[in-house]
């Protein structure tokens, strides 16, 4: 691992993070306005989320 | 429930450290008695087997040999369960996975010499001596035979299927014996069944093609979970912390999806409508991209989740020894457990994420678009 | 990347594909169908029993509904009897009111013409009495004359006097 490769992953963990962060934030705010569509807005939150963490992943293991 | 299942976490988490502990001497004996029997001992050995090595790389290597997948079942120490290894190296050989701890770990087979490497626990082809060469990267460079043995995975997953079979066939047989109500062990499982098809696949699939992929999803599902759950014992298996397999589930999701896909699906990939058409061939390079991204993210994620649970649990664990005192271990100790309850809900979470995308990836090949202009 | 690679076993990849495919197709048919199938059928069997249950409260309703109308249509007629009956009856006793008056009044117009026939009857008899009677006075009358004519007028005087009266 040289350090270049590992300043990136940094940065790809922190991207990531706020990316899910923020994707969690928002589907609690939804579920808070809408407590009755809590099941659809978990459904789509864990879409978006796995999709960005496969994002993430895939430049971690490719640096 | 909830009090049993503590109890019960609690008795793991304490069996997985005596695991570890186990193993460590048990390496370290095997070691210790391979450098003196051989002088000509491989490279391979004197980089990780020494006693010179400190308790931090100790346990570092523990972690990795935990993470690989072997030849032999080893359950603590001193138990070890052989299982055969087989290989196609210009013929075929078989022996027994025992045979590796023999002598220097090094094994006749019908005049070829085959070797272990520590690197990623799969078996090369050496001289007599058991030397295997590295790159500069640090890779093997030894000619690799096909390696067809029932490894420790191989075998989780022939008992894993072996478990569902019996669980769901039974549950399956309850309900004509019981005139449609479930019974046995499988009627815990009949609610994921239909959370499955009510919450999984009939919204992401549709209620008219849904039928078709439900054996797919359902056994994915279970196998993947019932896996990670396996994994979370102390038996040591990390099976779907393996690329291998998390390629192999991607790759059947991937060619369910292309082989079960409608017209629209290659309309939209290909000639997307209601898009300038000079874009569409752009559009189309980057579609094509997005369908092998997919499985690559599914494989990925899987790999990458398992993988990282299993070596941050192991280094909690792990802190426990070096920390050798009550209150470093005592808090490792809780933190080890409360990640076990972690990966308890991770376990069951990457299954339904795996299963969920999947469900995603078939609508998306059998949507039929009745507004074309729409998009 | 590279170390993936270097860690990807073909053959626990050629033993994941074999495995699990086996394992789906015989899952697909000794556990996923009938269990798909009977949960199905449960669903059906729970769907058809409660809709046979809203159709059976629907009928009862129904009959329920039935039997009030029933019931009001017997309680109108018993009463339209009743009403029938109690006219009937009015009727009956106004008719033999009525009949009784004009029997009453043919009986009492009758009466009276008996009664007025009567009295001319009795007048008449009477008159013809009193002529008699006169006569018969007359003639005492004379034959008393014909022996004291003091007395003859004396009477004459005092039937005079009585007939004043009169």
């Amino acid at each position: 691992m040289t350090i270049p490769s590992i300043i990136g992953g940094g940065l790809i963990v922190i991207g990531a993070g706020l990316g899910i962060g923020k994707i969690g934030g928002s589907a609690m705010d939804a579920i808070a306005r809408q407590p009755e569509a809590s099941g659809k807005i978990q459904t789509a939150m864990l879409i978006a989320a796995a999709l960005i963490e496969g994002i993430g992943f895939a430049a971690l293991f490719a640096s | 429930m909830l009090k049993r299942a503590l109890h019960i976490l609690t008795i793991i988490t304490l069996f997985s450290i005596s695991n570890l502990v186990a193993q460590e001497h048990h390496e370290e004996a095997k070691h210790e008695t391979t450098s003196h029997q051989t002088e000509n001992h491989s490279s391979e050995h004197n980089q990780h087997g020494e006693e010179n090595l400190s308790l931090k790389d100790k346990i570092k290597k523990d972690i990795k040999h935990h993470l690989q997948d072997t030849h032999g079942f080893h359950i603590t120490k001193g138990i070890e369960f052989p299982l055969p290894v087989i290989l196609w190296d210009e013929g075929l050989h078989i022996f027994s996975s025992s045979k590796f701890h023999e002598g220097n770990g090094v094994v006749e087979s019908n005049g070829k010499y085959y070797a272990i490497s520590h690197g990623n626990g799969h078996i090369y082809r050496t001289d007599a001596s058991g030397k295997i060469e590295h790159n500069e990267k640090g890779f093997e460079t030894n000619k690799k035979p096909i390696d067809f043995s029932i490894t420790k995975n191989v075998f989780m997953i022939m008992i894993t299927g072996l478990l569902m079979f019996l669980l769901f066939s039974g549950l399956a047989k309850s309900y004509s014996k019981n005139g449609g109500i479930a019974k046995g062990p499988g009627r815990f499982l009949e609610p994921i069944i239909l959370y499955i098809r009510d919450d999984i696949a009939i919204p992401n699939i549709g209620e008219k093609h849904y039928k078709k992929y439900m054996p797919y999803l359902l056994t994915i599902f279970f196998f993947i979970w019932f896996l990670n759950l396996f994994g979370l014992t102390p038996l040591g298996v990390n099976v779907t912390g393996n690329i291998a397999i998390t390629v192999a589930l991607a790759l059947l999701t991937y060619l369910i999806t292309t082989f079960t896909a409608k017209k629209d699906y290659w309309k939209h990939i290909f000639w997307m409508p209601g898009v300038p058409v000079l874009l569409r061939p752009f559009l189309a390079l980057i579609e094509l991209l997005g369908t092998i991204i997919k499985p690559f993210a599914l494989t990925i994620r899987l790999y990458a989740n398992m993988f990282a649970g299993h070596v941050v649990l192991m280094s909690i664990i792990g802190l426990i020894f070096l920390y050798k005192n009550l209150v470093g271990g005592g808090l490792s100790f809780l933190l080890a457990f409360a990640l076990s309850l972690l990966e308890l809900l991770v376990a069951a979470l990457q299954a339904y994420i795996f299963t969920m995308l999947s469900a995603l990836y078939f609508g998306a090949a059998v949507e039929e678009h009745e507004h074309e202009e729409a998009h | 990347m590279d170390k993936l690679l270097n860690e990807f076993s073909v053959g626990l990849f050629f033993w994941q594909i074999l495995l699990f495919v086996g394992l789906l197709l015989l899952l697909r048919k000794f556990a996923w169908k009938p269990i798909l199938d009977a949960v199905n059928e449960r669903e059906d069997n729970i769907k058809n029993a409660l809709e046979g249950a809203e159709r059976a409260k629907q009928e009862m309703l129904n009959l329920q509904a039935d039997n009030e109308k029933i019931l009001k249509e017997a309680r109108a007629e018993r009463d339209a009897l009743l009403k029938d009956a109690r006219e009937m009856k009015d009727n009956i006793i106004n008719q033999a009111k009525e009949e009784a008056q004009i029997q009453a009044n043919k009986l009492m117009e009758q009466t009276k013409v008996a009664i007025q026939n009567e009295k001319a009857k009795a007048i008449s008899d009477m008159k013809k009495q009193m002529g008699e009677l006169s006569v018969a006075i007359a003639e005492k009358v004379v034959k008393k004359e014909l022996s004291d004519k003091e007395k003859q007028l004396q009477l004459v005087d005092q039937l005079l006097n009585e007939v004043t009266l009169n």
